[in-house]
């Protein structure tokens, strides 16, 4: 922003000095909340663990060597890749990415749709779109298992439609599952994309097919450009809690099939529960998160540029 | 869900009881579950000793064991850990011990009781309430014979895909094993393998892992039977489901909470005093009525409430045999945990 009026550079610099302690609170809450935690993950994660729960503060590998190798049940096989956890992983990055896709075919017409009404109208569809998210998420989960259930009202509503002669089993299946992390997240996905498709410049497109640019074209070249970092942010914003949830796999699913989050779950509850491997879980699942985001910036600057 | 209710509850706890004032008789620290003593048994033990008495509450046994152990212990007198807590404080000294002198109702404990696995001979604990793990089966759905372990692990046509069991490692490894007639906490190699392709093929056949939600698939018909706790499986049947609670012929899982006199009581002997006083029948009948599971105290039968006596789920055939879950040591705990993993990868 080269063309900063004056005033407003002069009020930008007059509050420059005060700028470290206005900032502290956000660095506390930061740090304390953020790093710190993160941190006492990453050291438990090479901790020793204690038998029936707790650490010893011995350091070992122990808990990524479980994660990556495998002697057998009885340990004393060679040690080969331990397919477990990455299949966990990979079942969980799978229906992330689902979800994701899902969210943005529905989100995209939805927030193009609610951005393109009369201005006055807009805050009533948003309104709409968020009103089942006032309700907690456990709630609608549960909710969403007395829908889905074999005698529940999808079932009864596709038998009496004549559309199916018996139950669909959509409980406790991937299906359910999936259905759970779409509707979960779903305005996630709307509300960054309206926010960007609100500032698109419809002169723009409206240039385009003047210059005999077909609808696709349109699309692809002019308006998809100018609303990308929405999808960006609205993509990232389900992706990456869809593939820590452990609601819709244990309540919609069955938990029949550890995700990452049900697995990191188990770690740390009762007397089997193994600490520094729930630690490390969760840092691999960071560095994964933490990778796909760097690729994520390094497009988004490509992008931009 | 649970766990956040039950802490909020234990806030609540720690701080309206701990308020009274110390009556002239002295004090009774008491560390208890949440709502498992019925605040008028609380209130007439008071009456009659003159003693005061605190509770603060826990809810889970590994709570209890970490709290202990991060400091608490020295400031309680009594707790009640469950059967295999017991033996992991015992091992860890964390136990006192009392002579049948200083417990004049000792002979009170039912006599199938007194030699527990877990504490032979009774020497640091008495019975508070124990109860079984075992299935249950809708009735609408499944009229055949339900007397065998195989409706979980091998089952009918009719239930195939309709079935809930516990999400607990502990229970279901139990179970599994008692089935295939293999110990528990074995390093054999054939009945590890044995149990772990058991498992896999039953797996099949389930509709889903559930431990809070037992009950409710059953009452909502999600399932059509279901591994489940005794008192679950009354509360299903109280809500209105068909369902019967099964005493397999293979063994069921028994569970049992017990009230330990803790190492370095600071009221000895008040302690002692309460742990006698709840093994007099009318007061252990009292608590199962409240908690409605078994008392493990002889003579409680006149004073238990009709609801509790005549309740299918709490009266086991006297020729069937329940067996406690043990705990393993950590190689062969090792073994079980890879078995679990495995069933849920």
């Amino acid at each position: 922003m080269a063309g900063l009026p004056r005033d407003e550079a002069g009020t930008a610099a007059s509050y420059a000095s005060l700028a470290r302690p206005l900032l502290l609170p956000t660095w506390l809450i930061i740090g304390v909340f953020l790093l710190l935690p993160v941190l006492l993950m990453v050291v438990y994660s090479f901790l020793t663990k204690e038998f029936r729960g707790g650490v010893e503060w011995t350091f070992t590998l122990a808990a990524y060597e479980q994660f990556f190798v495998t002697r057998g049940l009885f340990g004393d096989e060679p040690p080969s890749i331990e397919w477990t956890y990455i299949i966990i992983f990979w079942r969980s990055i799978w229906q992330a990415a689902l979800a994701t896709l899902l969210c943005l075919v529905i989100g995209f017409p939805t927030a193009w749709f609610i951005a393109t009404r009369p201005p006055q109208s807009r805050g009533i569809w948003l309104f709409l779109i968020t009103i089942p998210y006032w309700v907690n998420l456990l709630i609608r989960t549960v909710s969403l298992r007395f829908i889905l259930r074999d005698n529940g009202p999808l079932n009864d509503a596709l038998i009496v439609t004549g559309l199916i002669d018996a139950p669909l089993p959509i409980l406790n299946s991937d299906v359910a599952v999936q259905i759970g992390l779409f509707y979960s997240y779903l305005p996630f996905m709307v509300l960054p994309i309206y926010a960007a498709v609100e500032r698109f410049e419809f002169a723009l497109s409206e240039a385009a097919a003047d210059l005999y640019a077909n609808r696709w074209q349109v699309m692809l070249h002019v308006v998809l450009p100018a609303v990308r970092p929405g999808i960006l942010a609205g993509t990232i914003l389900v992706f990456i809690p869809a593939l820590g949830a452990f609601l819709a796999p244990d309540l919609l699913g069955g938990a029949k099939a550890f995700m990452i989050g049900s697995l990191i779950d188990e770690q740390f509850r009762g007397s089997q529960g193994n600490w520094p491997f729930g630690a490390a879980i969760s840092v691999i699942l960071m560095t994964l998160v933490l990778i796909a985001l760097f690729i994520q910036a390094r497009a988004a600057s490509r992008g931009a540029s | 869900m649970k766990r956040l209710l039950a802490l909020t509850a234990l806030a609540i706890s720690a701080f309206s009881l701990q308020v009274t004032p110390g009556l002239a008789e002295g004090q009774l620290k008491v560390y208890h579950w949440f709502e498992y003593i019925p605040q008028e048994l609380v209130d007439k033990f008071e009456k009659e000793t003159g003693i005061d008495v605190t509770i603060d509450t826990f809810d889970s046994n590994e709570a209890m064991l970490a709290s202990l152990k991060a400091g608490k212990l020295g400031q309680y007198d009594v707790t009640v850990p469950g059967d295999y807590m017991v033996e992991i404080m015992r091992n860890e000294g964390l136990l006192d011990s009392y002579t049948r002198e200083e417990m004049p109702n000792f002979g009170n404990i039912a006599p199938e009781w007194v030699d527990a696995p877990f504490d032979p001979g009774r020497k640091h604990s008495i019975p508070y309430q124990w109860g079984s793990t075992a299935f249950s089966v809708n009735r609408d759905v499944y009229k055949g014979d339900i007397s065998s372990l195989a409706i979980i692990f091998n089952p009918p046509d009719e239930l195939k895909g309709k079935i809930n069991v516990l999400d607990s490692q502990g229970e279901v490894l139990a179970l599994g094993s008692i089935y295939l007639g293999i110990p528990q906490c074995t390093q054999d190699r054939v009945q590890l393998k044995a149990l772990n392709d058991m498992l896999l093929a039953a797996k099949a056949n389930w509709a889903s892992f559930g431990s809070d939600t037992a009950k409710d698939v059953l009452v909502s018909g999600d399932a059509a039977a279901g591994m489940i706790y005794n008192g679950f499986s009354a509360k299903a049947r109280a809500e209105g489901a068909n369902v019967e609670y099964a005493f397999p012929k293979e063994g069921f899982v028994l569970w049992m909470d017990n009230m330990v006199l803790l190492k370095d009581a600071p009221n000895r002997a008040n302690a002692l005093k309460f742990m006698n006083f709840l093994l007099d029948p009318e007061n252990a009948a009292a608590v199962t009525n409240y908690a409605a599971y078994n008392a493990g105290v002889k003579g409680v039968e006149p004073f238990l409430s009709d609801a509790v006596k005549k309740s299918p789920e709490n009266n086991p055939p006297a020729n069937q045999k329940g067996e406690f879950i043990k705990a393993c040591d950590q190689e062969t705990q090792k073994l079980y945990d890879a078995i679990w993993t495995n069933l849920k990868k």
